[in-house]
């Protein structure tokens, strides 16, 4: 029976990851990770007359990778978990359409991934789905023209900017299984920092982040040494560094951070400004780099925190600040005891 | 001669834009309206007509000139047919390239498709 | 967690880098002025064909106006502008590229509904102000005219 200590729930019986698909577009096809992509497209557009199908279209790839490699029917899951930043996550429902199986939407912002896969994982070791899948997506395109500006507008980015990731990520889960597994789960919790810069998502984002950290370490009896690495979403450049100085202030400091955001892009060479964002962002960094390298044995043991921004337009205009949350995933290499 | 004050005062101008957005915390947005209406300012001082005989379109061309325009505008149609004028002169002066703009932008989207910035 | 908004600010301020002032003024200022001076180009072309002064000063916004919309359209403009900042945003350039980007962008919603409602999403204020401004120095002007004659 899965156990919790304070926000931590810990998996005696830990689910496992039965497979993973990473799919992107044409500038994570020209970084860091494109090997790890099950599939990466040229065009952003995907053959689709608008950017909101080619996001639909987009995680619909992904989840036939994932089916595929788990060669499962898609009437075989059990419950998907999913979300994207489009408005009422469109994205995602209309890609589940085509799907006949349960659907729990989410909107977590960039932090979606982390909080699927969290709640897969509960329904999972609880016995409520015996094969439970997370799904989250971002599309450059469908983000600027709604949260930002028109694409043929003429702006100019802020060195603390971000860049939304045209990809999606997908994970299966099991109660059982050979493949990584779950250790535990930590939810994040709402913090409000007084930032008011939409430009700089990182910094809104790094106290959420810094929270759930310590939150968890409280909790779970490890340390921060105990892991190959501590996967944050998309804290960026700028909100990497504010996490470790943070994190420095409240007595743990971090020597094995790692950003999905800096790892996605290669900032000397891609004009990312401060890194890569969005919802995409971290899933298809998880499932093009971290769990593969899990399920190789080239790590171990780490943790994953999708991070995100819960502001909107309308709450940004309206002068309020950008509140920030990280969801926490412990994740293990198969072999290894939780 | 015109022409090197044209480039240098519309270059100008538009530092004087940059540093209000680098060192500021205004958005381009408010520097915009704050450029219009500093030209209808300017304008109604009598100080931008000066500055315009001068540089030429180095002053009409950025939006300063803008405000510029729509303060002239509302100042002949004010002598010309009084209180009234307060009313139709700015937009009369500005109709023409705010007409262009639109029709601009008609055309644009019957012909022109979004595009990806990757 | 110990730390406190007010403690965080300056942390935050520290760890964000500034925009390059510099270079962002050198761009500013060269690509700014080229408008510009194509602009002037433009004048005294239409001067020079017996156009009165105020219809070539038109006629050179509307020129002006349809290359940017071309160059909008071509995806051109938003390029240039992502390197130039307040050079491509400040001229009549910077103007029409934001009445004609909104109308390429939201003609999926519909020409009515889309590109209709949208068109003056982004230049909408500054017509509303720059007109609002205008009227108001124009009632102005209408009380001091009898005195300054």
């Amino acid at each position: 029976m899965p156990q919790r200590r304070g926000d931590v729930i810990l998996f005696d019986r830990p689910p496992a990851v039965d497979a993973w698909a990473a799919v992107g577009g044409k500038k994570e096809g020209e970084g860091p990770l494109a090997a790890g992509f099950d599939l990466l497209f040229e065009d952003n557009r995907l053959g689709q007359p608008t950017w909101e199908k080619a996001e639909s279209e987009l995680q619909r790839q992904c989840m036939n990778q994932l089916l595929r490699r788990a060669g499962l029917a898609p009437d075989a899951l059990s419950l998907v978990f999913g979300g994207d930043l489009q408005c009422q996550c469109t994205a995602s429902h209309y890609a589940m359409r085509q799907l006949d199986v349960p659907f729990a939407g989410l909107y977590g912002a960039c932090s979606t991934m982390a909080e699927g896969l969290a709640l897969a994982a509960c329904f999972a070791a609880c016995g409520l789905a015996d094969r439970a899948a997370a799904l989250t997506s971002s599309h450059f395109c469908t983000a600027e023209r709604q949260y930002r500006t028109p694409l043929t507008y003429g702006g100019k980015r802020t060195p603390t900017a971000q860049w939304t990731a045209t990809a999606a990520g997908a994970v299966l889960l099991t109660p059982t299984g050979r493949g990584p597994q779950v250790g535990a789960v930590c939810f994040g919790r709402v913090r409000d920092f007084d930032v008011t810069d939409i430009n700089n998502m990182g910094a809104a984002m790094a106290p959420a982040a810094a929270e759930t950290l310590l939150r968890f370490f409280a909790r779970n009896g490890r340390r921060p040494e105990d892991y190959d690495a501590i996967y944050t979403g998309d804290l960026g450049f700028v909100g990497s560094r504010l996490l470790l100085e943070i994190l420095q202030v409240e007595g743990l400091p971090l020597q094995n951070h790692q950003d999905c955001g800096l790892l996605l892009y290669d900032r000397a060479r891609q004009q990312v400004k401060a890194g890569g964002s969005g919802a995409g962002c971290s899933a298809a960094v998880l499932a093009a780099h971290i769990l593969p390298g899990l399920a190789k044995g080239q790590l171990r043991r780490v943790l994953l925190l999708s991070t995100g921004a819960l502001m909107s337009q309308t709450t940004f205009l309206q002068g309020e600040s950008i509140p920030g949350i990280a969801h926490l995933v412990e994740l293990l290499a198969p072999d290894v005891p939780v | 001669m015109n022409y090197f004050w044209a480039f240098c005062v519309g270059g100008a101008l538009c530092v004087a834009g940059q540093l209000l957005i680098d060192l500021t915390k205004l958005t381009p947005a408010r520097i915009l309206v704050a450029f219009v209406v500093a030209g209808v300012v300017l304008s109604a001082l009598g100080w931008y007509a000066p500055l315009a005989e001068f540089a030429g379109a180095g002053a009409t061309v950025p939006l300063l000139g803008f405000g510029h325009l729509l303060a002239q505008g509302v100042v002949n149609a004010v002598n010309k047919s009084g209180l009234l004028g307060v009313l139709t002169g700015g937009l009369t002066a500005a109709a023409g390239g705010i007409c262009a703009s639109l029709l601009a932008g008609l055309l644009a989207a019957l012909v022109a498709k979004s595009r990806d910035q990757n | 967690m110990k730390l406190t908004p007010q403690q965080y600010k300056p942390m935050v301020k520290a760890a964000s880098p500034p925009s390059p002032l510099w270079k962002d003024c050198l761009w500013a200022f060269f690509v700014g002025g080229a408008i510009c001076l194509l602009g002037e180009g433009l004048r005294q072309a239409y001067l020079a064909q017996g156009f009165p002064l105020t219809d070539a000063g038109t006629l050179t916004s509307v020129t002006l106006i349809a290359l940017s919309g071309l160059f909008t359209g071509l995806g051109l403009y938003q390029k240039l502008a992502a390197k130039a900042g307040a050079g491509t945003l400040v001229p009549i350039t910077g103007f029409a590229n934001a009445v004609v980007s909104p109308a390429i962008e939201f003609k999926e919603e519909g020409f009515i509904t889309g590109v209709g409602a949208k068109l003056f999403l982004i230049a909408g204020p500054v017509i509303v102000y720059g007109v609002a401004a205008s009227s108001l120095w124009g009632l102005v002007w209408y009380v001091l005219r009898p005195w300054v004659g």
